[in-house]
């Protein structure tokens, strides 16, 4: 047998050695779990360790490493969500809030105009219609002042806003680019938000993801159930503070222009006439704690940054006696008198809330409102019981496994058969330390792709020993056939498990969850087993020939 | 000699196209007849291609389908499928069912006030009842789901035939291909005569199929191709029976080891991915055969050009990337 180089010897149990470290605290899971989440919390606290986070500490020592496999949603248990977040209705917001823009600029063209008049028209679209024909040029080139350039890389050189005349009406849209830089804030906004609030309950290693053009993929284990995690995060939270015009039992109701009719959240048959403007919104909250009203009821507590205190302190300093709607998704939670002039953007909303609700409210006022609603196209959830249920099964398949095919490759291949068995230990080692220091999810599927690959890793040992049988037969002596069969079986391992690389990138791309988890195991499986079947099952053998110096070898 | 466990003699002499009429005839019936299963009976799909909503349900009182059915029947959920599950890992006293229940009319996923609903009534019949796992998946995401794993099948047979065509002959490819098909549309087509569930984990069970029957039909070939260059005399014929038994050893060995992790799995590792693990079992084994009994076929009946070529031309020639010795 010829021999290696020393350096690449090395090498190869160098990689074994690491990798064996790197897989090593899988073993101790939950004490690693442990010991990591209070190095987390301790860090995040500035340093301070309570007696329970300095012994859960303790469990593992520092200088080891401590990356473990994060555990899947099905095998942990949670929940998991994907929403579709509804992009138009910013666009319909957007157009509305054009129109008293539209409006002043075309007054300043009266004379040439006339009357200016907001047409019904579709969501997302402003029609207006004036009373002189003549003018429509003039108005339309007016209004295209009011456009500004796009903003991003893609929209480069267009406006905002697509200014055009039909039937006599000038028609105003967003603007192609406009749209999908607009899409693009939503989903940000919306990531962002999502975050906040799943942050404020505090679960560990929440997911929370962009997937394709509007959807985001939200995974929180631990959680109790999918409904649960939709309240929290399926809620707009949009909090605005109107006039209140008139309080009506009619659902019916007409109301006038620039006002909109709203139902009570708690008070059945009432609803209220409330002007659409509103005086301050959410957006001008820089906090909201629950809190306890005067009488002991449930309330939540806010206060506005200076530019919403102004607004709210103008606005209750000349509108006293006059009642004040405090609406939350469309929703009025009570319209209080305003009693005297409030000062300083501290307020107080009182409902009949419950505790729950109450502090519910005010994680919702704190991270802020969602801009734009979201439907659920997926929803899954997964009891912490069936995870565990299935990581024990996953156990005992992968044991059963590993035993079934040591035993056979013992049994074929005597002695050569422990050393591809050793081989598939360090192969199943290495995954593992890859996964742990990847962060990559193992998922049931995930563990089958780790019990398919030992059962094909060993394709690779078995590749070379018949090479090596056939040499021999051939009446080589043993090193020769060594050198031989490991030679040429080289170009065969390659091309086969190339294919096998193949789908599971295919997998990993186009698959989602747990097809996902199936293709990382199955394609890392893939790459280790060529290493430990072709260089640490060569390096042990290696270490034999050097040990016995065999006159013969038996395969 | 020591002992040596030998599923294969050290020499075979089997000559695998003696019933090659027969083999080829029944690998393509049972092709047809599942092209015809899956047009006419169809497939089982699973929540992921259907949408819909499945719950599972533990207890430690015995399933009883009929009160389940009774308690579900005045919700007005429409079609309610309610199976009872098995599986040797569970304790005495552990009885699992899954109910599945087709997409509401109208909602993207199912409301948390259906599944509310539903789990109360399955209480009101079972107190000691429990609900594991609750899944939800609306139309939208099921039609798309669809197209990707139809997607991902192609890119993967695909890529796969690429391979093959950069590495080997056309013949090969072709050859190659072909077993593929075979070993996809069967596995396919036993899934729909036992309308077992196919979801997209079978999906994924497919694409490793590819991967493993491709891989032992490689291996094959790699030999035939150096077999090719030493007796280039030999009949093709008499060339590929010798190409097989020098590597049948190594076939079946493979097959083996694969075969006896799966047979693991499927007994030891839960009723959650059951299906999943028979797709790739079933696959193991028809991939075997059809690398055995359809790939070489296709190429015999092909005929390869065996004119002499100096290594210079065949550097040149359509399979630039034979000779890569990676």
């Amino acid at each position: 047998m010829t021999d290696t180089p020393i350096w690449k010897t090395l090498l190869v149990w160098a990689i074994v050695a690491l990798s064996l470290a790197f897989a090593a605290p899988n073993l101790f899971y939950d004490r690693v779990e442990q010991h990591n989440d209070a190095a987390a919390a301790i860090e995040k606290a500035g340093g301070s360790a309570t007696p329970d986070q300095a012994a859960a500490l303790a469990q593992w020592p520092d200088w080891a490493p401590s990356g473990i496999v994060a555990l899947g949603l099905d095998l942990r248990g949670g929940a998991h969500l994907l929403a579709e977040v509804k992009v138009a209705d910013v666009y319909a917001a957007r157009i509305d809030a054009l129109w008293p823009e539209v409006r002043d600029a075309l007054r300043d063209l009266r004379d040439q105009v006339g009357n200016v008049r907001r047409q019904p028209s579709p969501e997302g679209v402003l029609r207006v219609a004036i009373s002189n024909p003549a003018g429509l040029q003039a108005a339309v080139e007016k209004v295209r002042t009011l456009a500004t350039p796009v903003v991003s890389l893609t929209g480069l050189g267009s406006n905002d806003i697509e200014v055009s005349s039909d039937n006599g009406e000038i028609v105003v849209q967003l603007s192609e680019a406009e749209r999908v830089a607009t899409d693009q804030r939503t989903i940000q906004q919306s990531l962002e938000i999502i975050r906040r609030r799943v942050d404020e309950v505090g679960t560990r290693e929440p997911t929370i993801q962009r997937q394709g053009e509007d959807r985001i993929l939200i995974q929180v284990p631990g959680i109790g159930s999918a409904a649960e995690l939709k309240t929290l995060i399926g809620t707009t939270a949009k909090l605005t503070f109107h006039p209140v015009a008139r309080v009506t039992a009619d659902a019916g109701a007409r109301p006038g222009p620039r006002e909109m009719l709203l139902p009570a959240m708690d008070e059945p048959n009432t609803y209220y006439l409330v002007e659409k403007t509103p005086v301050v919104t959410g957006e001008d909250l820089t906090n909201a704690q629950p809190a306890f009203d005067q009488n002991g009821r449930p309330a939540v507590e806010f206060q506005f940054d200076p530019t919403g205190a102004r607004k709210f302190g103008d606005y209750t300093a000349n509108n006293i006696g006059k009642p004040f709607a405090i609406v939350l998704d469309d929703q009025v939670i009570s319209a209080p008198v305003i009693q005297s002039h409030i000062p300083g953007g501290r307020g107080i909303i009182t409902g009949s809330f419950t505790v729950e609700e109450s502090t519910e409210l005010a994680v919702l006022l704190r991270a802020g409102a969602l801009p734009a609603e979201m439907t659920f196209l997926e929803e899954r959830t997964i009891g912490p019981e069936l995870g565990a249920d299935s990581i024990r099964a996953g156990e005992v398949a992968a044991l059963v496994a590993t035993a079934l095919v040591a035993a056979y490759m013992i049994a074929s291949y005597g002695l050569f058969g422990t050393f591809a068995v050793l081989a598939l230990a360090v192969n199943i080692a290495m995954i593992f330390a890859i996964l742990s220091t990847l962060g990559a999810t193992l998922t049931l599927p995930g563990i089958a792709g780790i019990v398919l690959t030992m059962g094909m890793a060993v394709d690779a040992n078995v590749l070379i020993y018949e090479r090596i049988r056939e040499e021999l037969r051939a009446g080589r002596s043993p090193g020769a056939a060594i050198d031989e069969g490991f030679g040429k079986a080289l170009s065969a391992i390659v091309d086969s498990q190339l294919t096998g690389l193949l789908t599971a990138v295919i997998m990993f791309f186009v698959g989602t969850g747990p097809v996902r988890g199936f293709a990382v195991t199955t394609g890392i499986g893939i790459l280790t087993s060529m290493f430990t079947a072709v260089y640490v099952t060569r390096a042990i053998v290696a270490l034999y020939i050097g040990w016995r110096h065999p006159k013969t070898i038996i395969v | 000699m020591a002992f040596r466990l030998k599923l294969v003699p050290t020499e075979t002499k089997i000559d695998f196209f003696r019933w090659q009429y027969i083999t080829f005839g029944v690998s393509v019936a049972a092709v047809i007849l599942s092209l015809l299963s899956v047009l006419f009976i169809g497939l089982n799909f699973g929540i992921d291609f259907k949408g819909g909503t499945t719950i599972r349900t533990e207890s430690t009182q015995v399933v009883d389908v009929g009160a389940y059915r009774g308690a579900l029947s005045d919700l007005g959920l429409g079609d309610v499928s309610i199976t009872e599950v098995f599986d040797p890992s569970f304790r005495p006293d552990q009885h699992v069912a899954m109910l599945r229940i087709a997409p509401q009319e109208g909602y993207e996923a199912v409301t948390p006030e259906v599944i509310a609903q539903v789990e109360a009534a399955l209480l009101a019949v079972d107190p000691a009842i429990t609900f594991p796992s609750v899944e939800s998946v609306g139309p939208k995401v099921s039609n798309e789901l669809i197209w990707k794993a139809l997607l991902a099948v192609f890119a993967g047979s695909t890529g796969i035939w690429i391979y093959v065509w950069l590495r080997f002959e056309w013949q090969f490819a072709v050859g190659c291909v072909a077993a593929l098909i075979h070993d996809v549309v069967v596995t396919v087509g036993v899934f729909s005569i036992f309308q077992l569930k196919f979801d997209l984990t079978i999906v994924a069970a497919l694409l490793t199929i590819l991967g493993y029957s491709v891989n032992d039909t490689v291996v094959i070939f790699d030999r035939l191709r150096e077999n090719l260059q030493k007796y280039k005399q030999m009949p093709l014929r008499d060339l590929m029976n010798l190409t097989t038994n020098e590597t049948l050893s190594r076939t079946i060995m493979t097959a083996t080891t694969t075969f006896l992790a799966l047979t693991a799995l499927i007994i030891f590792g839960g009723d959650v991915i059951r299906g999943f693990v028979f797709a790739m079992l079933f696959g193991v084994v028809i991939g075997t055969y059809s690398t055995l009994y359809v790939a070489k076929n296709i190429v015999l009946m092909l005929g390869l050009d065996r004119t002499e070529k100096t290594r210079k031309e065949r550097a040149k020639g359509d399979h630039e990337f034979a000779n890569i010795d990676a």
